[in-house]
């Protein structure tokens, strides 16, 4: 079977290297898409979105139904993960493990056990608890809220520099897992909860389909942006760079909530109770 | 384009790729991943795609390793075959 996966996989990959044998050279002028698509690009995106970062605004202006299904992708990977991977327990796990805070005292409360909850003595710990490194912990405290500036800065900034929303998103959610991992799941978790998880998810993706609906609306085409001209107040060519942005605010709502939910059941095996 | 950065970079790539499919422990496995991710992303910034170079940075050298590392705490380290 091994070696037949193998003849598989070489075959496949000695086809493929046969069939680039067709393609053009790399960055070739005289090439289909450099004689067609990309002068285009280079000339005209300036004057008609007046967005300077090209790629941007092919993206999320001139190819936008792809960028939008790729987020609906994304959302489905969530969701995927989500009914794959959730298990709903009503009940608090049998045995639990708290930590006496003070003394580093650890006390293992049984089924239907329960510690005074109102003091803050006691933390709850996971099974596999090792003492927290202070310097970690410290450190991503520090960091976390500047990756989350730099997300942001990365969603707003994607016209003019490379980034814009999926990038800014997948950095806004690492921020939250630098979190879980450093210090422990159930502390992320209560920073963004399941549902609010949930709900921006396909938020994002709404977002980014109603703004094309809205131009539908509006009496233009599907996702041209000029038609937010009336309702921005500002000329056609601006409302396109508006718009652009609008899009990449939803993709990076929907990227970051759907890498947070992905981590929290992978890593909790969807009880969302003890995790990495 | 440097061609010798260029032959470089494309040689780890295709030991990162060889070692994640060979090695036993599934965590090194995650992190060659983790390292040949990062080797592509270099390549697309030498190539001057520096939007896929930031995408490759983010998705696959960083949030994709972390879901692998997760998948190998909450399964197995070791593979079967």
């Amino acid at each position: 079977m091994k070696i037949i996966g193998l003849i598989v996989a070489v075959l496949t990959g000695a086809l493929l290297i046969y069939g680039t044998v067709d393609f053009p050279g790399w960055a070739d002028p005289a090439s289909p898409a450099s004689t067609h698509l990309s002068p285009h690009f280079i000339e005209k995106t300036m004057e008609e979105t007046s967005v300077p970062n090209i790629v941007t605004a092919v993206l999320a202006d001139y190819r936008s139904y792809d960028t939008m299904f790729e987020t609906t992708v994304i959302f489905s990977g969530g969701v995927a993960c989500f009914i794959l991977l959730r298990i709903f327990r009503r009940k608090e796990p049998s045995d639990r493990l708290y930590r006496h805070v003070l003394t580093g005292a650890t006390i293992r409360v049984k089924e239907g056990g329960k510690i005074p909850l109102d003091s803050d003595d006691f933390e709850r710990i996971d099974t596999l608890w090792t003492p927290h490194d202070l310097i970690i912990k410290t450190v991503c405290r520090l960091l976390i809220p500047f990756i989350q500036l730099f997300g942001l800065y990365v969603i707003a900034h994607g016209h003019h520099s490379p980034g814009g929303g999926f990038q800014g998103g997948v950095i806004l959610g690492a921020s939250i897992m630098l979190l879980a991992i450093s210090q422990d799941l159930r502390t992320a978790v209560q920073r963004m909860r399941e549902k609010v998880d949930a709900l921006l998810s396909p938020t994002g993706v709404f977002i980014y389909a109603g703004t094309g609906a809205l131009c539908l609306l509006l009496g233009l085409n599907f996702m041209d942006y000029s038609a937010l001209a009336s309702v921005l107040y500002v000329d056609p060519v601006t409302a396109r760079s508006h718009g652009i942005l609008i899009v990449e605010i939803g993709v990076g709502i929907a990227v970051m909530a759907t890498i947070i939910w992905i981590y929290n059941n992978l890593s909790s095996a969807g009880k969302y109770d003890e995790g990495l | 384009m440097i061609w010798q950065l260029d032959l470089a970079i494309l040689t780890l790539v295709v030991i990162a790729g060889i070692g994640a499919i060979t090695v036993k422990d599934l965590l090194g496995a995650a992190i060659l991943f983790g390292a040949y991710s990062f080797m592509m992303c270099l390549l697309w910034s030498i190539m001057g795609a520096v939007d896929v170079s930031f995408t490759e940075a983010t998705v696959g050298a960083g949030a994709s390793t972390v879901f692998f590392v997760a998948a190998v705490f909450r399964t197995t380290r070791r593979t079967k075959d």
